[in-house]
């Protein structure tokens, strides 16, 4: 199979180019631009690797999200750019934290080399106990119920992430709309963008979601996707973000945390631990829970692009003109 | 019948392949922002809707047929509201105050005389 | 049939990932996003190829989320760039950073 040889050696070479060429850039925003096409990069090698879920979570969130966040940092960022540029560390500091970082790749990569054929897996003992489960994507059969610990922990941290991305406001914007998308353009594209990519995406959204039960999918792709699409509709100026002391949006954010350690306790009266299933009804518990994690990342996403409130008097002056 | 599909999904293919190569070349040999970005909205229209047309056969049922379309039309979609962005980006910041409404633009927007080009 | 759709795949990614170098090269950080707009469908491309080769309906999924999102880096950059006109707040007007300094 030596043309499957030749395209991942094509991919590592192109990987590995790129990610040199992002550290070496000397504007942020030229290096933000390339790990927006490295992130396209990665998804070609997770497919390449049969991590299907990894590489839909990666086009979710490394084409949309992630993109949208370090562009507007760099851009914010631009005007000390030069500033920081002349107080950088020396040239010695900076080969040896290249030659540290090398090494601990290096070491990386010896540890997967090296491993005994066939690798020390769980994979039989997951596909062995699936069925019991009801799901048929094993990945999500991990995520929710052998490892739904983790998971659990995963989705609570993201409240108090989102807090802390609140907390850089100045006391006196506190309670009002998060200020870091407000449009900035008043041309036609951006808007009608926004009136016809959203129906479809909410669509792909929730299949996603419904889907991961059984094939490649799941919560987070899925939730990343609606954040997205809400996203776009406050960026195009459609709709406004919400002020942070809106009830219904807290509430929201909490509901998927809530209902995840809701049905762990209930879990220790009727199956004998937390976050145990009981085995009739594991399915539609676990899919209750995903879809209350699906509303509680969309929201937190989302806001966590959204930035800090500013006082309302500054956020109608942003609007203003930028437009 | 299956012969003449295959033979239609090769050249529709082999087709489309190849304005995804004219796309590249535009992007890496036209002189100016604006000319590479024509040359990438080529290579998205006209290239996946080859690819995807000399899939077609290739597909399972209507389900699979649509899904594929839809990834077109998405990338029709996506494709004209990225031209436009970005070439409203690089536009020179001259070019409305130039130009009265109805009047055809008597400066070409790549001539070497606009001043803050680069 | 299979070998040439993964062959087809394969030339595809090849091209597109050609037009890299633009990133490299492109004197404004536009030609750097119109270079990654061509990777990402490029990739759409050469997903497709290889879901209906392999048989596996995942992949072409993976082809369709990139296809949905494709636009979104392009919006970023644009409005990113509008940001950075008001953080300097100088008369340059949007397209500062969007056709800022070559490297």
């Amino acid at each position: 199979m030596t043309s499957a040889l030749v395209v991942d050696a094509a991919l590592i070479l192109l990987v590995l180019g790129l990610a040199l060429w992002i550290t070496a850039a000397r504007a942020a925003y030229g290096a933000a631009v390339g790990f927006v096409a490295y992130g396209l990069l990665l998804t070609l090698v997770w497919v390449r690797l049969a991590a299907v879920d990894v590489a839909m979570t990666e086009a979710a969130l490394g084409s949309g999200l992630t993109g949208l966040l370090l562009l507007g940092a760099a851009a914010r960022l631009a005007p000390y750019e030069a500033a920081e540029h002349q107080r950088r560390p020396g040239l010695g500091l900076r080969v040896l934290v290249g030659i540290l970082c090398a090494a601990i790749a290096a070491g990386l990569a010896a540890v997967v080399l090296l491993l005994p054929d066939p690798a020390p897996s769980q994979a039989l003992a997951v596909a062995a106990h699936l069925p019991a489960t009801g799901l048929g994507n094993p990945v999500t059969g991990v995520l929710m119920a052998y490892r739904a610990v983790d998971t659990l922990l995963e989705s609570v941290v993201l409240v108090p992430a989102l807090i802390g991305v609140w907390s850089l406001s100045t006391e006196m914007s506190w309670g009002g709309r998060p200020g870091f998308l407000t449009p900035c353009r008043s041309g036609s594209a951006l808007p009608l963008l926004a009136r016809m990519l959203p129906p479809f995406g909410i669509l792909v959204g929730i299949h996603l979601v419904w889907a991961g039960a059984d094939d490649p999918g799941g919560k987070f792709q899925g939730a990343a996707v609606l954040a997205a699409m809400w996203i776009l509709v406050m960026v195009a100026g459609l709709r406004e973000p919400p002020p942070v002391s809106d009830r219904l949006m807290r509430f929201l954010l909490v509901v998927g945390p809530l209902c995840f350690i809701g049905i762990g306790a209930a879990g220790i009266r009727l199956a004998g631990a937390f976050l145990a299933y009981p085995e009739a009804y594991a399915k539609p518990l676990i899919i209750a829970i995903e879809v209350g994690l699906t509303i509680s990342v969309t929201a937190v996403l989302g806001l966590l692009l959204a930035g800090p409130p500013v006082p309302e008097p500054q956020y109608q002056r942003q609007s203003r003109r930028r437009s | 019948m299956s012969l003449a599909l295959d033979l239609f999904t090769i050249v529709a293919v082999t087709l489309g392949a190849i304005f995804f190569l004219a796309g590249t070349v535009g992007l890496l040999r036209f002189p100016d922002t604006l000319t590479r970005l024509h040359a990438l909205t080529k290579a998205d229209n006209l290239g996946l809707g080859l690819v995807v047309l000399g899939l077609l056969p290739q597909a399972t049922a209507p389900l699979g047929w649509i899904g594929l379309i839809a990834v077109w039309l998405l990338a029709l979609l996506s494709g004209a509201t990225v031209g436009q962005l970005l070439a409203e980006a690089v536009r020179p910041p001259e070019w409305d105050q130039t130009r009265t409404p109805d009047a055809p633009p008597d400066v070409h927007p790549n001539a070497p005389e606009a001043s803050s080009h680069d | 049939m299979t070998a040439f759709l993964l062959g087809a795949a394969a030339f595809i990614l090849g091209t597109v990932a050609l037009g890299l170098v633009r990133i490299l090269r492109g004197p404004g950080n536009a030609d750097r996003m119109l270079a990654a707009q061509l990777l990402g469908t490029g990739g759409v491309a050469a997903l497709l190829l290889l879901g209906v080769a392999t048989g596996v309906g995942a992949v072409s999924e993976v082809g369709l989320l990139l296809a949905l999102l494709a636009a979104f880096g392009s919006v970023a950059f644009v409005t990113g760039a509008g940001r950075a006109s008001d953080a300097s707040a100088t008369d340059s007007g949007t397209q500062g950073a969007a056709r800022s300094e070559p490297e």
